[in-house]
């Protein structure tokens, strides 16, 4: 199929490419773009591994074509780093609880438990109990923690994020 | 894996999708959420030479008009969950969808995509069933209404014509005295449901007596199956909710009747064994959790009747 030219913004920053339309989102930030913080998984959408925010939103990097990202703002993990690429709070968190081992699934596990905290915080309800991140979070597997560090540490940047 | 190579067009409105869909025939696949159709693309389960992407076509949001919620094919199941007005008026599908996949799924699956992929274990499936509903199908010939009972045709297989796209779905708004329960086996949360089971039911002016209850399962059959209305019905009719004469928490509940009815339902239906559960654990899961569903769905609807009774007096 003939390759066509699009325009992404990825964290925060647009970048010209040129896109086979069958191309999905995932394969053209890690491939084409060189974003090693998304990954490919299982291509299901079922292991988390590929998560980006689409404005905002939680979605598979492997279920998405990349030409239907063209004008919406697309984050990756990398796009959470502060100047000077200084951690964000939550990654502080995994550091600081041994959240992360391998680290291939912590991409993922960042991205949506930033917007599961975001949202409770949107809509003024109390930080998320640690059920409410165990439901967030069945979609993001992971072979290494055994998740018990991943909660503690998104209960802590829930806490501190709930104490701003 | 990776897709094969296909073509990509989105379409501005449902009008131009089924004029594009036209032209190209059955080399094209529309796209909606993505989250079925992209997964068995990169499985290379299909092969499309054409995606028409329908995401352009409709921003409409849920709405009520007429005693029936109108739901768009594109609302998100996050919506399902979120929207006050699908919370308000089909309680039953905002709970059910909670089960469906997980976050990211659920942020771009569709109800339309939803249910013309038509997966035989579908909860959306299982509920709009149970709720009665009706989809709105637009094809070359114009729009048509097609009752949720005849939509479903086979293994991930549709009424649909070759050339028609969801448009909406239309669900009656739940009625004073009704009452709903949602219930799934899974082996881990998010998975397709092993069986799941969608249950109405409807008290009478008095609120005591079952006047109605629909009950619908997945993963019981190779489509999302609507109980036989007489046998959930018959065995409910005319059943005295003790509990709620003096206002109790019908601990009284039909447990006898209920459990007959459940048996009924399940003794009809013929499961087939597969790699996930046998076709005698299945008809076991359908009895169990149809028993939950028929009594939990009673003791709402009778907690229901009681406030609008209450309502009533008071106004």
């Amino acid at each position: 199929m003939n390759k066509r030219q699009i325009m992404l913004t990825v964290n925060g920053r647009d970048h010209e490419v040129w896109v086979q339309p069958s191309q999905t989102l995932l394969d053209v930030l890690h491939d084409e773009l060189g974003l090693s913080d998304v990954r490919y998984g299982c291509g299901e959408g079922l292991c988390g591994t590929c998560t980006v925010l689409l404005d905002g939103e939680p979605v598979n990097g492997c279920l998405t074509l990349a030409v239907q990202a063209v004008g919406r703002q697309v984050t990756t993990m990398r796009g959470l780093l502060g100047p000077g690429d200084t951690l964000h709070p939550l990654q502080e968190c995994f550091l600081r609880r041994g959240a992360s081992q391998c680290g291939f699934c912590t991409p993922g596990m960042v991205l949506t438990s930033l917007d599961l905290v975001r949202r409770h915080r949107e809509q003024g309800r109390a930080r998320p109990s640690r059920e409410e991140i165990r439901y967030a979070l069945v979609g993001n597997l992971c072979r290494c923690t055994g998740y018990t560090k991943i909660l503690d540490a998104i209960e802590e940047y829930a806490d501190l994020a709930a104490g701003q | 894996m990776v897709a094969s190579a296909f073509d990509y067009v989105a379409a501005g409105s449902y009008d131009e999708a089924v004029r594009l869909l036209a032209s190209s025939g059955d080399d094209a696949k529309i796209l909606a959420g993505g989250q079925s159709l992209m997964p068995m693309l990169n499985l290379r389960l299909a092969h499309p030479e054409l995606l028409i992407d329908i995401n352009p076509a409709d921003t409409r949001p849920p709405s009520v008009a007429g005693g029936v919620l109108r739901l768009p094919a594109l609302t998100r199941h996050r919506v399902l969950i979120e929207d006050d007005l699908v919370r308000q008026h089909c309680p039953l599908l905002a709970d059910a969808v909670r089960h469906v996949g997980n976050v990211r799924v659920r942020n771009r699956g569709t109800i339309g995509g939803s249910l013309a992929h038509a997966d035989p274990t579908s909860e959306i499936g299982g509920c709009v069933l149970a709720a009665g509903a009706q989809v709105l199908a637009r094809g070359p010939d114009g729009e048509r209404a097609i009752p949720a009972q005849e939509l479903f045709a086979g293994y991930w297989t549709t009424a649909l014509d070759d050339g028609e796209i969801i448009t909406d779905v239309l669900i009656p708004v739940a009625r004073p005295r009704q009452g709903w329960s949602f219930h799934e086996m899974v082996r881990r949360t998010s998975d397709f449901a092993i069986v799941a089971v969608a249950a109405l039911v409807e008290l009478d002016e008095s609120g005591t007596a079952v006047t109605a209850a629909r009950v619908a399962l997945a993963g019981v059959a190779d489509r999302v199956t609507l109980a036989d209305p007489e046998l959930a019905g018959l065995e409910l009719a005319g059943l005295e909710l003790a509990g709620r004469a003096s206002g109790g928490d019908l601990d009284a509940d039909p447990d006898a009747a209920v459990a007959a009815a459940a048996a009924r339902i399940a003794g009809r239906l013929e499961p087939s064994d597969d790699v996930h559960a046998s076709a005698a654990y299945r008809r076991r899961l359908a009895e169990v959790l149809t028993a939950r569903a028929l009594r939990q769905a009673c003791a709402r609807a009778a907690r229901a009747a009681r406030a609008a009774g209450a309502a009533g007096a008071a106004g």
